[in-house]
């Protein structure tokens, strides 16, 4: 049987050329070092350059998400149809604690690179105009839910307080020693809330009363619960507390 | 160099002797390619059941329904946040590999020698009578016959598939229109699972074919030359 090759390459198929066994093992070896640039991910079995690698990659990927974040892009909202049962709406294992809040003392505390710092009440929060949505709540664990979500605006408070627009991050402090921070460009984004509300009625204990976030853009350990501080600043010199863990920071949907 | 076939000869006091015959198989692009995507593709599977083994399921978190519980061993991170720190990293190099693989085969033409099409249909069936009825084996033409050309055209679908429906999880906002494509964000993370394992299953299937080729095949996937081809 001839050889037949019915492609372009048909002509070179044919022998062609004699090779000296010698040459042709030397031929084979440089081959098999041109190979070589393969090796270097070999530098994520050695343990000390790991971890710096990893956390080059993780980095990568927030940059990445940053960029990809479309500031004028809304997460979708659902029909009253779809929602999650808010006995349904998971809790995590560190809500069965109670940190203690007492309602009637609560205020965040304002801080930063803000004209109005000091302490604010939960009643100048919700005399800004009041927003509520249905939207995705997703756990970085995989699962999701759809919940109802009620407050104001992150971008009006901001602008209640006179946050310095040119500054880059806010970083948020809970009563239960949790800590986040968000990105500008997503504080003022128009679904991210100061969440006071779930399913129409006043945040339950569980669920961060009386004050947390909802960012519908973000995974679900950005939401953070129990807030009673706010920073507005230029330097990020507090991440969060599952990214100190070594999740990723920005974590965009 | 490509394509480009020899003899091998062997000299011993000025007489010569054709010992082989020898084929360059596989250009270096696609062997870069190869050996850098099966070490990604290692870790992206082995991190992923790590994310997977934080929620087990595809249903709803409440009342949670656990799909299988994967073993520890063979996952890669160790914990969730480890699993993803592999997973975001290596899908960079997983999606690079890809693209240049994927470049490289449409500028160069190679993909002629791999690209599954019409003609390859009636080739098909022949080559499955002889890999699982024990036939005869058809007559060798190419470097690639129907049924390789299928799975291998295949696997570079469920690739593209797989970064797809990983985006569309990562970034079910962003890439809304992806993840409605998908069926939605819970249907997203259910076809990138199933897809893992049809890749799974070409991986296990490519493997078997490899011990079976023997060495000089193997060896072509490091050097490009294949020693002995079959045609």
């Amino acid at each position: 049987m001839t050889p037949k090759i019915p492609d372009s390459n048909a002509d070179s198929k044919i022998v062609d050329s004699k090779i000296d066994e010698r040459k042709f093992k030397q031929v084979n070896r440089r081959e098999l070092l041109k190979l070589s640039p393969v090796i270097a991910l070999g530098g994520f079995a050695i343990p000390s350059l790991r971890e710096p690698l990893l956390k080059q990659g993780l980095g990568f990927s927030d940059w990445a998400s940053a960029r990809l974040f479309r500031s004028g892009h809304l997460a979708n909202t659902f029909a009253d149809s779809d929602l999650t049962p808010l006995e349904e709406f998971p809790l995590n294992g560190y809500d069965v604690d109670d940190p203690g809040v007492i309602l009637e003392n609560w205020t965040l505390t304002v801080s930063g690179a803000v004209r109005k710092p000091g302490e604010y009440t939960l009643a100048q929060i919700q005399a800004l105009p009041r927003t509520r949505q249905n939207t995705r709540h997703v756990c970085v664990e995989g699962w999701d839910v759809i919940g109802r979500f009620g407050g104001a605006r992150l971008s009006d408070f901001l602008n209640l307080i006179g946050a310095d627009p040119s500054a880059h991050f806010i970083i948020v402090g809970c009563a239960d020693d949790y800590y986040e921070s968000l990105d500008m460009a997503t504080a003022q984004h128009s679904q991210t809330l100061l969440c006071y509300e779930m399913y129409d009625c006043p945040l339950t204990r569980e669920h961060g009363a009386p004050l947390r976030l909802n960012v519908p853009t973000k995974i679900g350990y950005k939401q953070a619960k129990y807030v009673t501080d706010l920073k507005v600043t230029h330097v990020l010199d507090k991440v969060g507390y599952w990214e100190d863990q070594g999740y990723s920071w920005f974590y965009g949907l | 160099m490509s394509g480009a076939a020899v003899e091998i000869i062997r000299t011993k006091d000025e007489e010569t002797e054709t010992v082989a015959r020898a084929v360059y198989e596989h250009p270096l692009p696609v062997r870069l390619c190869h050996w850098l995507n099966a070490i990604s593709l290692f870790i992206m599977v082995g991190s992923g059941l790590q994310i997977f083994r934080a929620f087990p399921s595809f249903s709803a978190k409440i009342p949670q329904k656990d799909l299988l519980h994967w073993p520890k061993a063979f996952a890669i991170g160790g914990w969730l946040g480890g699993g993803l720190q592999w997973h975001l990293t290596f899908m960079w190099i997983y999606i690079a590999t890809g693209l240049v693989y994927l470049g490289y085969e449409l500028f160069s033409g190679n993909y002629r020698q791999v690209l599954f099409t019409h003609r390859d249909v009636p080739g098909v069936w022949p080559m499955v009578k002889h890999y699982f009825l024990f036939r005869e084996k058809p007559p060798v033409r190419e470097a690639y016959n129907s049924l390789q050309k299928h799975a291998y055209t295949t696997v570079v679908v469920l690739g593209v598939l797989s970064v797809l429906t990983g985006l569309a999880i990562w970034k079910p906002i962003q890439f809304s229109g992806l993840a409605w494509m998908m069926g939605g964000f819970h249907r997203a993370r259910l076809w990138h699972f199933l897809i893992m394992w049809a890749m799974l299953l070409f991986v296990f299937g490519h493997l078997v074919m490899v011990v079976l080729h023997g060495w000089n095949n193997f060896v072509s996937m490091l050097t490009g030359w294949k020693r002995d081809p079959e045609y």
